[in-house]
């Protein structure tokens, strides 16, 4: 059983961060719950949303950053919609992902592989080119053969593009990429 | 009618059907789509997952183009509509985050271009009567279970789209062509959606959920407006029927394709060849086809 | 010639800590007009308002300024002691050393020089006082009661058995509010009827309660001790002379599936009705919009059996007229309807129902003779599951409150289901319980210690149906999980919010009214019961959510106001009021518009002949405030707020 340390610099220190960068007010929430109840993706989650929330509340950086909790979340606005405090649950979710990636905490292997492909692959062409962006994220995550007969059966249905379409001024996407990468972010 | 049409990079690829489709009845119905000039990505899930900035900055790049050439944008893919309409209400209501964006993006964009789904143009801008007028094939008898899933509906404070508990504008579409919008209990639960590749388990549960309810309540086809949904519960229909050791064989349909077939465009048009389940016996069978 | 006597307190350490009050005292002795000055450690102390008391008698003073505490602490305590040694009351007034200068400054340098200053102010305004004698209003020694609930009930059976007259006004066609439609009641589970019922028959055959029942407020005017009131009493399409309450009419009619307003809309009633068995009055209604002679011109047949002739279909609503001295305001309470929850089904559900629609399934005068019956298909309900905190505590549904009664109900209700189906399975999905009141606490442990009520800590996200059942999601936070049941009814403890139609009674009663529709109270602490317009009094949940004990306990508190106001034949009131130079006043009657109490009227003023010269206005002295907005408003300057004339507050301003 965990024994949680509050007060101490570093849990202050995360819970005004989570609260910045969110913008949600974390006092708000009284730990009902609901979020938690409607949530599709918590069958598989080890925490789920409304612990996450609780534990944010009292500064846990690493217990949240690592959990799996936050890249499994389906990103599907529910927690959000029925919200009885008006918090937007899922902003708090997307917080937290960035600042695990930014903070180098490991949790799911997978999500965060595929977010990385497909952003490259967004700043390579401008449009997403699925042919790389999968095989891409079939090489980095090391399940090579996922889906390895369903790409013949989507391209043979003329659902897969031969060539990628490249953005006339993907200088105006670098520029937001660089400016993403370099210094503090919202 | 004019729009300002933004397709999605799915709709290039993997839902070409849905760009078909949509186009073939927009001629039809004299609603004239201009393409906005070299659109990008919207960012979709992973953007919003990494930064905020870029997130935000992606869709507007889009929507500064389209308030310079001056119309309304329409948008076919759920979850370009719905980043879309986030990044619209985030450069409105966050000062110092507008700023940012238009610093880097060279514009003046202030997140007032109205941007309207598919589902609304047809709903509102051409109205049900209109559209009940040039029915030429009516689908009788055959029994749909609209799904919305989430990005068109939620966060309703923005999205401002139907009821997001219990939407009926797709089904009011459906039942112009003469089929049977069911009732049914999961037309606003999450399929996985971008969990597709990085967790494709987590797509068979919820898809599962999903394919169980409909077929259930009697459902023939399921109708969708989202490439990411149409990709999860019809692509990935095989894999879940093994996990639950059940048949459904529910083609799943982009909305405006049933609505095609009522308008009498044909199937190739309308690109119901590129279905993974095929619709085409269950269509002939209802002598649609 | 001013003669003023100035009086420093020290009010212990709590002024003389930070102001130097001797040197006050001394600086004052040397104000023009000022003949006495001294300190004192306590002046509202007896002692020290006998300084005050020897100074009036043996130094002549005209005028008296106390240099102490807020006026609203003592500012009647040296009234009543200058008044005593025979200076008018209105000569004495405070200058506010405490709140106003020591509590909130620290220099004692900077604050010393502020306490002079500000009794060099009042030093000035006193001197321009003069005499007040407070006003005399008749009371007209009758009560009205809006509202005929347990609250109300209460309130006219104490104020009746006080030896006066009571008007009780009830909308609905009975009185007995939400307790008559209550299965039983908390923490003694006592029959809600059996109780409430003595109580209603009481009032009936009270010969000091009048009782409009089925009738509405139609106009106020008037002031406290002086109200006319406008009673609208309903037709009900019966003559209440003549009615015996045989209930054949009711037996004969053959609209029979009217959805029943008393059953929550779970059972239904026949066109011709009485709501309910034990209804005071027993007098039935015709719905008018379900009758078949009013709508198609047929049928008739209630005339046709009424054995007393009491049927009049030609019967109009009549305007009565009442004048009573003071109001009580208990119009009760309404619940959220499951309407407002699309996340629970909106109302499609037949099954997921209020709880106050559940208590009508409880009851044995309900619509299921008191069995647990699924209102879908009528099959006995194996499990129910109860969620508390349905828009209460919710601010997405813009209710940020308790609603304070639910945790007790839904235990009660919880039990009760138990009591009835042995076997079948009872689930409470809650935030918080609440059981503050005597016995509560108890009540609860009963029906999770010993009934096998099962507590789930979370709120519920979904619920929809499958295969005959409703499938609940919902949370457990304290295992961290979720949970999902399978049940045959669900009952929402929907919020509890005002009246509709509260807005507009309230305006008439000139009673405000919080963003939600509940009653202000005058004081959150310490005047619960009244309110900011003299006279109209609150009891019951239209003030705030509320239980039958504290309703019950609300009302009579409210009675108590009512029967002081009557204890003597006249009101007395502070002369503190607005007057009108009638020789100046033009007639404009911008007074009149932003008066907030309606207290301006328009007089005529006639010469000897009785001819008419002008009409001007004139101030009520029973309703007056002193708020002085009139004085603002008036551009003439003939309108003047007593012991606050601009004469007065002119002086204390150039006086700096």
């Amino acid at each position: 059983m965990d024994v949680l340390n509050l007060g101490t610099k570093a849990a202050e220190d995360f819970i005004r961060e989570v609260e910045k960068l969110s913008g949600q007010k974390l006092a708000n929430c009284y730990q009902c719950h609901k979020c938690t109840a409607g949530c599709p993706a918590a069958y598989t989650m080890d925490l789920g949303p409304g612990r996450i929330m609780r534990l944010v509340q009292l500064g846990q950086e690493e217990r949240v950053l690592t959990s799996n909790t936050i890249w499994v979340c389906a990103s599907c606005l529910t927690c959000t919609t029925r919200c009885p405090q008006e918090i937007d649950v899922a902003r708090v979710m997307d917080t937290l992902r960035i600042l695990a990636r930014k903070k180098g905490f490991k949790g799911d292997k997978d999500v965060p592989i595929f977010n990385e492909v497909f952003l490259a692959n967004l700043r390579a062409h401008g449009r997403i080119f699925e042919p790389t962006m999968l095989a891409w994220y079939n090489l980095k995550s090391r399940h090579f053969l996922k889906d390895a007969l369903k790409g013949p059966v989507m391209f043979f249905r003329g659902k897969l593009p031969m060539f990628p379409h490249e953005v006339r001024e993907k200088a105006s996407i670098e520029r937001l990429f660089s400016k993403a990468e370099g210094g503090e972010k919202k | 009618m004019r729009y300002a049409y933004y397709p999605g990079c799915s709709l290039k690829s993997v839902a070409v059907e849905y760009d078909a489709a949509l186009k073939a009845v927009c001629e039809k119905l004299g609603v004239t789509l201009d393409e906005i000039d070299d659109w990008a990505c919207c960012g979709a899930t992973p953007a919003h997952a990494v930064d905020r900035f870029l997130s935000v900055a992606l869709p507007a790049r889009n929507l500064a183009t389209a308030q310079k050439a001056g119309n309304d944008v329409m948008v076919a893919c759920a979850a370009c509509y719905n980043r879309m309409k986030v990044a619209n209400h985030e450069i409105a209501t966050d000062g110092a985050l507008r700023k940012e964006v238009n610093e880097a993006l060279g514009t003046d964009y202030d997140g007032g271009v109205k941007v309207l789904h598919l589902i609304e143009v047809l709903v509102n801008g051409i109205g049900i009567d209109k559209l009940k007028e040039r029915v030429t094939k009516r689908l009788d008898g055959l029994k749909v279970a609209c799904y919305y899933g989430c990005l068109l509906l939620r966060p309703p404070k923005v999205m401002h789209f139907d009821d997001p508990e219990n939407p009926t504008s797709m089904d009011r579409l459906i039942e112009v062509t003469g089929a049977v919008p069911i009732s049914w209990e999961f037309k606003t639960e999450c399929c996985g959606a971008a969990m597709g590749i990085a967790r494709t388990d987590i797509v068979h549960k919820l898809c599962g959920r999903i394919l169980s309810d409909a077929k259930n309540r009697g459902a023939e086809m399921i109708a969708v407006a989202c490439p990411l949904c149409q990709s999860n519960l019809d692509l990935r229909q095989s894999d879940v029927e093994k996990d639950l050791s059940r048949e459904f064989r529910l083609p799943v349909l982009y909305f405006v394709q049933v609505l095609g077939l009522a308008l009498g465009i044909d199937a190739k048009s309308l690109g119901l060849d590129k279905l993974i389940v095929d619709p085409i016996p269950l269509l002939t069978q209802k002598g649609v086809i | 010639m001013a003669r003023i006597g100035v009086f420093v307190c020290h009010c212990g350490e709590n002024i003389a800590a930070t102001v130097d009050v001797k040197k006050v005292a001394e600086e004052a002795s040397k104000m023009p007009g000022v003949v006495h000055a001294e300190d004192y450690r306590f002046m509202c102390s007896d002692p020290g308002q006998r300084l005050i008391k020897k100074a009036i008698a043996e130094k002549k003073l005209t005028g008296v300024v106390v240099a102490t505490c807020s006026p609203r602490m003592h500012e009647t305590t040296f009234r009543r002691a200058v008044a005593e040694a025979g200076l008018n009351p209105y000569r004495c007034e405070i200058a506010n050393l405490r709140e106003q200068c020591s509590w909130v400054h620290a220099d004692r340098t900077k604050a010393t020089a502020k306490a002079i200053e500000l009794t060099r102010l009042i030093v000035e305004k006193v001197k321009r006082n003069h005499d007040l004698f407070p006003i005399r209003v008749p009371v007209t020694r009758r009560a009205l009661v809006v509202g005929g609930g347990i609250a109300g009930i209460q309130a006219a059976l104490d104020i009746a058995n006080a030896g006066h007259e009571v008007i009780l006004v009830e909308k609905s066609p009975s009185i007995g509010g939400r307790m008559a439609q209550l299965s039983e009641t908390f923490p003694t589970l006592d029959c809600s009827q059996c109780i409430l019922t003595p109580r209603m028959v009481e009032v009936k055959s009270h010969p000091k309660i009048k009782l409009y029942a089925y009738s509405e407020i139609e106009e106020v005017s008037g002031f406290v001790g002086n109200f006319k009131v406008k009673i609208r009493q309903k037709a009900r399409y019966v003559d209440a002379k003549k009615c015996t309450g045989c209930g054949l009419c009711q037996q004969k009619c053959p609209t029979k599936k009217v959805p029943s307003e008393f059953h929550e809309l779970l059972g239904t009633r026949t066109a011709i009705s009485i709501p309910f068995a034990q209804a005071v009055p027993n007098i039935p209604v015709i719905d008018r919009n379900s009758c078949l002679f009013f709508q198609k011109g047929r049928c008739k047949l209630c005339e046709k059996v009424c054995p007393a002739g009491a049927i009049l279909y030609d019967q109009q609503d009549q305007i009565v007229e009442e004048q009573v001295g003071a109001v009580i305001l208990a119009t009760g309470f309404d619940v959220m309807g499951v309407e407002d929850f699309g996340e629970y089904g909106g109302g499609r559900y037949k099954d997921v129902i209020t709880a106050l629609q559940f208590e009508r399934l409880l009851s044995s005068s309900g619509p299921t003779g008191g069995k647990v019956l699924r209102p879908s298909d009528g099959k006995e309900a194996e499990s129910v599951v109860f969620l508390s905190c349905i828009g209460s505590r919710d601010r997405s549904k813009g209710v940020e409150y308790c609603s304070k009664i639910c945790c007790m109900y839904v235990a009660k209700h919880a039990m009760l289901y138990k009591h009835k189906n042995h076997h079948g399975q009872a689930y409470v999905f809650y935030m918080d319980v609440r059981a503050a009141g005597k016995g509560y606490e108890e009540f609860i442990r009963r029906a999770v210690e010993e009934e096998g009520v099962v507590y789930l800590r979370g709120r519920v996200s979904r619920i929809y149906e499958q295969d005959g059942k409703l499938i609940v999601k919902g949370a457990d936070s304290l295992s961290g999980t979720q949970v999902e049941i399978a049940a045959d009814i669900v009952v929402l403890a929907t919020a509890v919010k005002p009246k509709p139609g509260i807005a507009e009674l309230a305006q008439k009663f000139h009673v405000s009214y919080d963003a939600h529709g509940f009653l202000n109270e005058l004081h959150p602490k310490l005047r619960p019961v009244e309110t900011a317009s003299a006279g109209v009094y609150l009891a019951g949940a239209c003030q705030a959510p509320k239980d039958i004990p504290d309703s019950v306990a609300q009302a009579s508190a409210a009675a108590s106001k009512v029967l002081a106001l009557f204890s003597s034949a006249e009101l007395e009131r502070e002369p503190t009021i607005s007057v009108v130079n009638e020789k100046d006043c033009v007639g404009c009657f911008a007074c009149e518009a932003v008066c907030p109490f309606g207290a301006i009227e328009r007089k005529e003023v006639r010469d000897k002949q009785g001819n008419l010269v002008k009409i001007v206005s004139h101030v009520n002295p029973g309703i007056c405030q002193g708020c002085g907005a009139c004085v603002v408003a008036c551009r003439s300057q003939c309108i003047d707020v007593e012991g606050f004339r601009g004469e007065e507050v002119f002086a204390e301003i150039m006086a700096l």
